[in-house]
């Protein structure tokens, strides 16, 4: 069953693609064996092979040759078939063994595996191989990644459920998907929410329901010169920036010390420095130093102070 | 993908692979596409018994695989590969731009002849591989991996001294390096580390200062490379298993650690249960957490917080 039908696409797709003119349903039905004899049955056979042709993207074209009362016929064009002459050095065919791993397992390894095949088919000895010394890996473990990278690609808008950060339910959002960008190892999709007329960025991993398609393909304008990555940036990005003085314990807060602006010894304390470092989000930044615990005491400004005591008594609560 | 298609792919891959080689060895081929020898002949039979019956019968494929050489001696219409569709250009090229943001690899050359030349090749394919971009994390990671390359290309020791955020410490250790990892645009370096006498995984953005010693690497026979694709950081059986009650406010936990066991208490509000090789890190979490999170068992950690919480408040009194 299955091996009559490769036999059948094969030949169908090496005709369309040996005729330099449109062939008609029936000229095709002649020419390449395995169709039934029924013509209806035919045509419904048909019409499953070019959708499955076209799926694996071989562009099976329509239209009439020189005269127009000729019924609409079928060819593929070589030009628009075949890979572009394409030759890789042997180390960057080393590099392209090495970017075809990293999708290993997530959303794209498939492709990533098909387009190997058909660069090694044009000729490049590029293997899936470690290159010793390096190991690249991409993630996509939210199951949003896979729709929103088809409607991305396809230019679809989408609507989804989102729980934003703090809050107790979720949302329907309707998005013009832009991009979606990957920043500190999250992945996150930007775009213009259409029910608030707003560019907007969402992390996929807080959209808690399925995607759904909101329109057909080709029906989203990115804007010209919208960056998403900058909007991703932006989003991530923090206000202005104010000094904490902290006294840490010696011995402790590598990490504070790693960013700080100075560091003294506190003369009014011994075995502790006075730590300066640079800050912007209060609440965010209250949540660091509490973890600090007895090691940490935070001298100024006085709303990151209260922050800090609120954050401990909390605890006791 | 249907059976039929998938193999209709390989077949349109077969014919380009050895007209790009001129002649290729059956089992040379065999083991570039992971079939037997057997399955190979198959396909090459099936490709040569193509054959169109109008307007003339005629087999527009001729290939011999006589004496364990194949040969195709005629295949006009099929000799390149399918282009690259969409996911597959995207999928090779998101990830390769990944690889040249990692900060001094030396490879950059080759990565950017090879985007440009892919790029190339894939025509309007590669448009929408964009739309997806993965940023590579710095934060002074660049300066150290030169000299982690170093270490792996010459066989070397290294000497780190490492910053562990969750115990707040800089450690200081000797370590064999294995291998680097690009995950999800972070890198770490792979290696046996002497202290530990276990494979450690260190984020270069985190290793205060290095150095390459004379000493030779010597990674033992035992030491096993983890399976990346099972995840980086996988709880070992030997850790404390904690289960903590989460606020809307401190959901954020069930996607920043890798949680056993995560259950919707109503509202937004989560119980999850996670190991930990030290319990530090949960204590510190928990006074970052303050009223939006705590810790339900072990009773003796929790109790633990509540002192680390009066001890840091007693500083404030």
């Amino acid at each position: 069953m299955s091996r009559r039908k490769t036999e059948r696409l094969l030949s169908l797709v090496v005709c369309l693609l040996s005729t330099g003119k449109y062939l008609s349903a029936g000229q095709i039905r002649e020419a390449v064996p395995g169709y039934p004899d029924s013509f209806d049955a035919f045509k419904r056979m048909f019409e499953r092979d070019k959708d499955e042709l076209r799926e694996l993207g071989i562009p099976l074209e329509t239209g009439v040759s020189a005269t127009p009362d000729e019924e609409p016929g079928y060819r593929i064009q070589r030009q628009a078939y075949g890979l572009p002459e394409i030759r890789l050095e042997p180390d960057e065919a080393a590099v392209l063994g090495l970017a075809a791993r990293a999708w290993r397992r997530a959303e794209l390894a498939g492709a990533a595996a098909g387009a190997l095949l058909k660069l090694r088919a044009a000729g490049i000895d590029a293997e899936e191989t470690t290159q010793p010394g390096i190991e690249p890996r991409l993630q996509t473990g939210e199951a949003a990644f896979g729709p929103l990278w088809e409607a991305v690609r396809d230019r679809r808008p989408v609507s989804f459920s989102h729980r934003a950060a703090g809050r107790s339910s979720s949302q329907q959002r309707q998005l013009q998907p832009w991009g979606v960008v990957n920043r500190h190892g999250r992945w996150y999709v930007a775009g213009l929410d259409t029910d608030r007329g707003e560019t907007r960025v969402f992390r996929l991993s807080r959209i808690d329901g399925p995607v759904t398609f909101r329109g057909p393909a080709g029906s989203v304008t990115v804007p010209d010169g919208a960056d998403v990555r900058e909007l991703v940036r932006q989003w991530d990005a923090e206000g202005p920036r104010r000094t904490a003085v902290l006294q840490v314990r010696q011995g402790a807060g590598y990490g504070l010390r790693r960013s700080a602006s100075a560091v003294r010894p506190d003369p009014q304390r011994p075995g502790w420095d006075l730590v300066e470092v640079p800050f912007s989000d209060v609440g965010w930044y209250s949540e660091q130093l509490a973890s600090f615990g007895a090691d940490l005491v935070v001298m100024e400004p006085a709303d990151l102070r209260d922050a800090v005591i609120r954050r401990l008594k909390g605890v006791l609560t | 993908m249907t059976p039929a298609t998938d193999r209709l792919q390989r077949l349109l891959a077969l014919v380009p692979y050895v007209v790009s080689r001129k002649v290729v060895g059956l089992a040379d081929t065999a083991a570039a596409f992971g079939l037997t020898e057997r399955e190979l002949v198959d396909d090459l039979n099936m490709l040569w018994c193509v054959e169109l019956r109008s307007p003339d019968p005629y087999c527009p494929i001729d290939l011999s695989y006589e004496g364990g050489e194949i040969v195709v001696s005629e295949a006009e219409s099929i000799e390149r590969p399918l282009r690259l569709g969409m996911d597959e250009a995207s999928a090779l090229l998101v990830a390769l731009r990944m690889l040249a943001e990692v900060p001094d690899l030396e490879d950059r050359s080759a990565l950017s002849r090879t985007i440009a030349k892919l790029e190339a090749a894939a025509g309007a394919a590669a448009a929408a591989s964009a739309q997806v971009t993965v940023q590579v994390d710095d934060h002074g990671a660049g300066r150290v991996l030169a000299q982690v390359r170093d270490a792996l290309d010459r066989g070397r020791r290294l000497h780190l001294s490492y910053y562990v955020p969750g115990r707040d410490e800089a450690t200081e250790r000797d370590v064999d390096p294995m291998r680097l990892l690009v995950v999800e645009g972070r890198t770490y370096l792979e290696g046996w580390c002497l202290s530990a006498e276990a494979v450690r995984l260190f984020r270069l953005d985190r290793v205060l200062a290095l150095t390459v010693l004379d000493e030779p690497a010597s990674v033992p026979a035992q030491a096993r490379p983890r399976d990346v694709d099972q995840g980086l950081f996988r709880p070992s059986d030997d850790d404390v298993r904690v289960e903590l009650e989460l606020s809307v406010a401190g959901r954020w936990v069930a996607e920043y650690y890798p949680c056993e066991q995560v259950d919707e208490l109503g509202d937004g509000r989560l119980r999850v249960g996670l190991r930990t090789p030290d319990t530090r890190l949960v204590r510190r979490l928990a006074l970052r957490l303050g009223e939006d999170g705590r810790v339900i068992s072990p009773a003796d950690l929790a109790a633990q917080i509540r002192e680390d919480a009066a001890a840091a408040l007693a500083q404030y009194a």
